[in-house]
């Protein structure tokens, strides 16, 4: 931190641009590149995962070759694991307030118990749709299967390159070797984390508990 | 469109300035037992959605609108506490409402145009 | 990602003038120096700098713009005689789908971005724009997913399903080689780079303003840009759920659009135009933008109504998210949703008609200075309005239901794409030409240029008009003799002319395509300012430093550079406009207080390694998959790389190391 205050002095009057990001007067919003790029991305996101939801919803109902949807859920299951998800994102908020304390040793640890939780949800994915195909729902059984399948898989995925993301920064952090604002990178990596809890407490709702 | 992000805009700077630095927006950030508190609330709202799913016939008229209510609590709990949107710059809110408000009309069109709503 | 995007804290020691005592390369991953040429080829392979990105952005779309075109050619060849043979009916529908997916992937849209990218951080004072790395990595992603997609042509066939790739001609059963598998890899490839591009321009027009500079402050073009990138980055993730579900359906046995198996085709229908309406106006808006800084430029006027320009630009994006069911109007969608979509598709008319009117009250009582740019920009306001008003013609629905499929529609869209966008596109060449390269254009070439295209245009998409009301199939391989119409009705008379005027086409690309090299080998260095510009990009040399502004200039006005240049004087005859200072004097002044630290960011080999990544996996999804855990190896080991890679190269990264020396410029982040 020190030496961005050593650089901010020198350059405030010089510098204007990208590469100053750090530097929070260096943008014309005042606002920082990377998190505004990230909120940019999770926009976006927004209409990936809503035409992935809404080709569910279209399909839910067409499954004459397998089990449906009614048959197949096992909603106590399912809660606990959505429950543990929505946990993560508490463990995830106290890493990035750890952060932004410059508690080190605090952030380290509520990043893995973090990505600990993310891994007990897509162990959970896992064997429910191991059960689900034991049970005959394959991803070419039906349309209910392969868009099922399709929109947790998509999400399965998120939290899976999530969890990546916070192991890498677990690792970087104990190497000292992130570049720039640690407290920015966890607030970032949390942002993504969160907003994948969030479709997750859609996909909850509309694909298992409202019945079809 | 571009009038909301000027207005933040330099609703933002005069932040900044009084400020010093962008992370004067952290000041308003709770502690952590706030956040527990919501996480809290937020376990309460699952355990009664799953509660729907044993509730009796006679109230299952009632459960989907329950539930979409539940849904759109917790996303917004989220969203604005855990994403501290409630506490940073208007302009990500923007950014992210209007992704959002875009994918609900585009598809709840879409959902429409296939008479989905129709039972 | 975001993570890797943040910029060290350049040590303190980056202006001490001792080089550091203890000299150690960084390598990248441990192997290599970090690349830091700015000249050789190097330099351009793993550049990070905005305006080299735009020359190759632009380089590479007028490439694909000149396949394109052949393939167009070949189209018209096989149209100009009945029953004809030049291409069998399966090389036809390649012929079709691919010259339509790389004009509008390849050409238009990255075209758009080489203007985007070169003009837009000068345009509003910046060094570079907000993630260096990430737009080099989006070229890549570009050039790369292009050639993938092209590379069908020669492994068993490229695309035949038209380039909305409607089931159920895009199953495996009616399409049956790999040629629709490249194409949907190949669009994901070119998507994601259409993605972090409208990420970083974004963040680069809210945030790297110079100072001074407010929103509506800034050029149109840049505007424009802006909406656009909004438009992007809502829009590729839809095309990213059809693609997926296509590509899950041909290689993984899913059947989302199979009939047979229960779906709904209409579902690719929606998620593709959904996508598709918004496509159309990222399409037309740079060249709008563009011919928004022509227009008043060569009027020598402000331009008329400038915010009713930037509203307008926003509006359109903005209800083009309401009317992409008119599309489908045929399809079956029921008597409200089509009334809907009717009517929303005639209220766009409005914002346009408004944009339309502007231009023309710009050029209203101006010293029109008839340049190959204005020549350009003036014809897409003629060419553009006649698309327009056939455009309004399918938005009432039972009139398109008569037109839909038919050369009606070819005309239409050939009138606003053709007439709208590329010849937008060309204004911008022959204006900022000067800018990018010291030099300008031939103007008597340009005038044929002009002229030939305009005839052409005209030629060979205007008796597709009457081809379609009088009912000759879009698509068709053949148009048989037998069924063409006496006298005005001639579709063999109207084939023919459509036919001729598409090789005026061809012929006044080709001299545009002379033009460069003449100009490139023989034209003399351009003035400065040689269109007595307006805006900011025109505020520094010619073409810009590699650092673009010596000192970065504070924004007063909007056309800044204009007002630096003239002053309102009070005369006899009432306040007139005089001019106070030359381009040169003003550039003059600004070199004279140059900034003493600029900080460019360093180039990295990571961009290109990590988009190399992609095309192997999609490879592997096609022919086998052990190739995708390869192409997967290199993409983590790139992402680690790019991760790990210190966003200032170290002096000694430099040869021999260039510390001490005051006048290095140094680099910051990726």
């Amino acid at each position: 931190m020190a030496d961005i205050a050593v650089h901010d002095v020198d350059h405030a009057h010089t510098d204007h641009g990208a590469y100053e990001d750090h530097a929070p007067h260096a943008t014309s919003t005042g606002l920082s590149n990377n998190k505004l790029s990230m909120w940019l991305f999770l926009g976006s996101e927004c209409l990936l995962f809503g035409g992935l939801i809404s080709t569910y919803m279209l399909y839910r109902g067409r499954h004459e070759a397998g089990p449906g949807p009614d048959q197949i859920f096992d909603i106590p299951l399912t809660s606990v694991s959505s429950f543990i998800l929505l946990m993560s994102s508490l463990t995830m908020v106290l890493a990035v307030n750890s952060a932004k304390r410059k508690d080190d040793r605090n952030t380290s640890l509520w990043l893995t118990i973090t990505a600990l939780l993310g891994a007990l949800f897509v162990g959970g994915q896992v064997y429910e749709f191991t059960s689900f195909y034991h049970e005959g729902l394959g991803f070419t059984t039906s349309l209910f299967g392969s868009s099922f399948y399709t929109l947790t898989g998509f999400h399965g995925v998120h939290v899976t390159l999530g969890i990546i993301m916070l192991m890498v920064v677990v690792f970087i952090m104990q190497r000292d070797r992130i570049t720039g604002d640690k407290a920015e990178v966890v607030e970032l990596v949390g942002l993504y984390w969160h907003f994948v809890d969030v479709v997750w407490v859609i996909i909850f709702t509309l694909v298992y508990l409202i019945p079809s | 469109m571009s009038a909301a992000v000027e207005h933040t805009d330099s609703a933002t700077e005069a932040n900044h300035d009084a400020h010093g630095h962008e992370h004067g927006h952290d000041g308003h950030v709770p502690k952590d037992s706030y956040f527990i508190k919501i996480a809290i609330i937020l376990a309460v709202v699952t355990a009664l959605e799953t509660s729907t799913y044993w509730w009796p016939e006679s109230l299952s008229a009632a459960a989907t609108p329950a539930l979409l209510i539940m849904m759109a609590i917790k996303f917004f709990m989220i969203v604005s506490i855990f994403m501290h949107l409630k506490f940073d710059s208007k302009i990500f809110s923007f950014m992210f409402y209007t992704g959002l408000g875009l994918a609900v009309f585009v598809y709840l069109v879409f959902l429409f145009t296939f008479q989905f709503f129709r039972t | 990602m975001a993570i890797i995007e943040r910029p060290a804290a350049v040590p303190a020691t980056v202006d001490a003038v001792a080089a550091p005592e203890v000299v150690t390369p960084t390598q990248a991953l441990g192997a290599f120096r970090r690349p830091v040429s700015s000249t050789g080829w190097k330099s351009w392979l793993f550049t990070v700098d905005h305006k080299k990105l735009g020359i190759m952005y632009g380089a590479v779309s007028l490439f694909f713009f000149l396949v394109g075109g052949i393939e167009a050619l070949l189209i018209r060849l096989q149209l100009a005689a009945p029953d004809n043979t030049v291409l069998s009916a399966d090389q036809y529908n390649q012929m079709f789908t691919m010259h339509a997916t790389t004009m509008v992937f390849l050409f238009v849209m990255p075209m758009a971005a080489a203007f985007a990218n070169y003009f837009l951080p000068l345009q509003i004072g910046a060094r570079d724009v907000a993630f260096p790395r990430i737009n080099a990595l989006g070229f890549w992603l570009f050039l790369f997913g292009g050639l993938f997609l092209n590379s069908s042509w020669l492994l068993g066939g490229a695309a035949d399903g038209g380039w909305f790739m409607y089931s159920p001609n895009s199953s495996a059963l009616f399409s049956p080689s790999h040629g629709i598998d490249f194409w949907v890899l190949g669009l994901q490839i070119t998507g994601i780079a259409s993605l972090i591009g409208a990420l970083n321009l974004i963040v680069t027009v809210l945030n790297m303003r110079a100072p001074g500079m407010k929103l509506m402050q800034m050029p149109v073009f840049t505007w424009m840009v802006l909406v656009v990138q909004f438009l992007l980055l809502f829009a590729m993730p839809v095309i990213t759920v059809a693609l997926f579900l296509l590509s899950f359906q041909r290689n993984f046995g899913a059947t989302f659009f199979d009939v047979n198996q229960g779906a709904d085709p209409l579902l690719w229908q929606h998620l593709f135009w959904i996508f598709g309406h918004p496509e159309v106006y990222i399409i037309i808006l740079p060249s709008f933008g563009i011919i928004s800084e022509v227009l008043p430029t060569f009027a020598r006027k402000p331009l008329f109504g400038y915010k009713f320009v930037v509203f307008s630009g926003a509006a359109i994006g903005f209800v083009g998210w309401g009317v992409w069911a008119h599309h489908m109007f045929a399809s079956g969608l029921g008597p409200v949703s089509v009334a809907v979509f009717s009517v929303a598709t005639m209220l766009i008319a409005i914002p346009t008609g408004v944009k339309i009117v502007n231009w023309t009250l710009t050029l209203w009582g101006g010293k029109l200075w008839f340049t190959t740019a204005m020549l350009f920009a003036i014809g897409v306001i003629v060419l553009f309005t006649i698309g327009g008003v056939s455009g309004v013609t399918h938005a009432v629905a039972p009139s398109d239901t008569q037109q839909t499929d038919t050369y009606h529609i070819v005309a239409h869209f050939h009138y606003v794409i053709v007439g709208g966008a590329v010849m937008g596109l060309f204004a911008g060449f022959y204006f900022w030409w000067p800018k990018m390269f010291g030099k300008m254009l031939n103007e008597r070439l340009g005038k044929w240029n002009f002229w030939l295209m305009f005839f052409g245009v005209n030629l060979t998409f205007g008796p597709m008009h009457i081809l379609g009301l009088q009912g000759q199939p879009r698509r068709m391989v053949v148009w048989p003799e037998k069924l063409t119409g006496d006298g005005f009705f001639d579709m063999h008379f109207w084939n023919q002319i459509a036919s001729v005027g598409s090789f005026v086409i061809g012929l006044g690309v080709l001299i545009f395509v002379i033009n460069i090299f003449w100009t490139w080998k023989k034209a003399p260095i351009a003035p400065l300012d040689p269109w007595d510009a307006r805006t900011l990009e025109w505020i520094t040399a010619s073409p810009p430093k590699e650092h673009n502004f010596d000192r970065i200039p504070t924004v007063h006005a909007l056309d800044e550079f204009f007002h630096r240049k003239y002053e309102e004087v009070d005369t006899a005859d009432g306040p007139r406009l005089v001019k106070v200072k030359s381009a040169e004097e003003i550039l003059a002044e600004e070199e004279s207080h140059a900034d003493a630290h600029i900080h460019l960011p360093s180039p990295s080999y990571w961009p290109i390694v990590l988009a190399a990544a992609l095309p192997i996996i999609a490879y592997g999804v096609i022919y086998n998959l052990m190739l995708s855990v390869v192409g997967t190896a290199v993409l983590l080991l790139a992402v680690f790389g790019w991760c790990l890679e210190p966003s200032v190269a170290d002096d000694s990264d430099y040869d021999p190391p260039a510390g001490g020396d005051s006048t290095k410029e140094l680099a910051t982040l990726g």
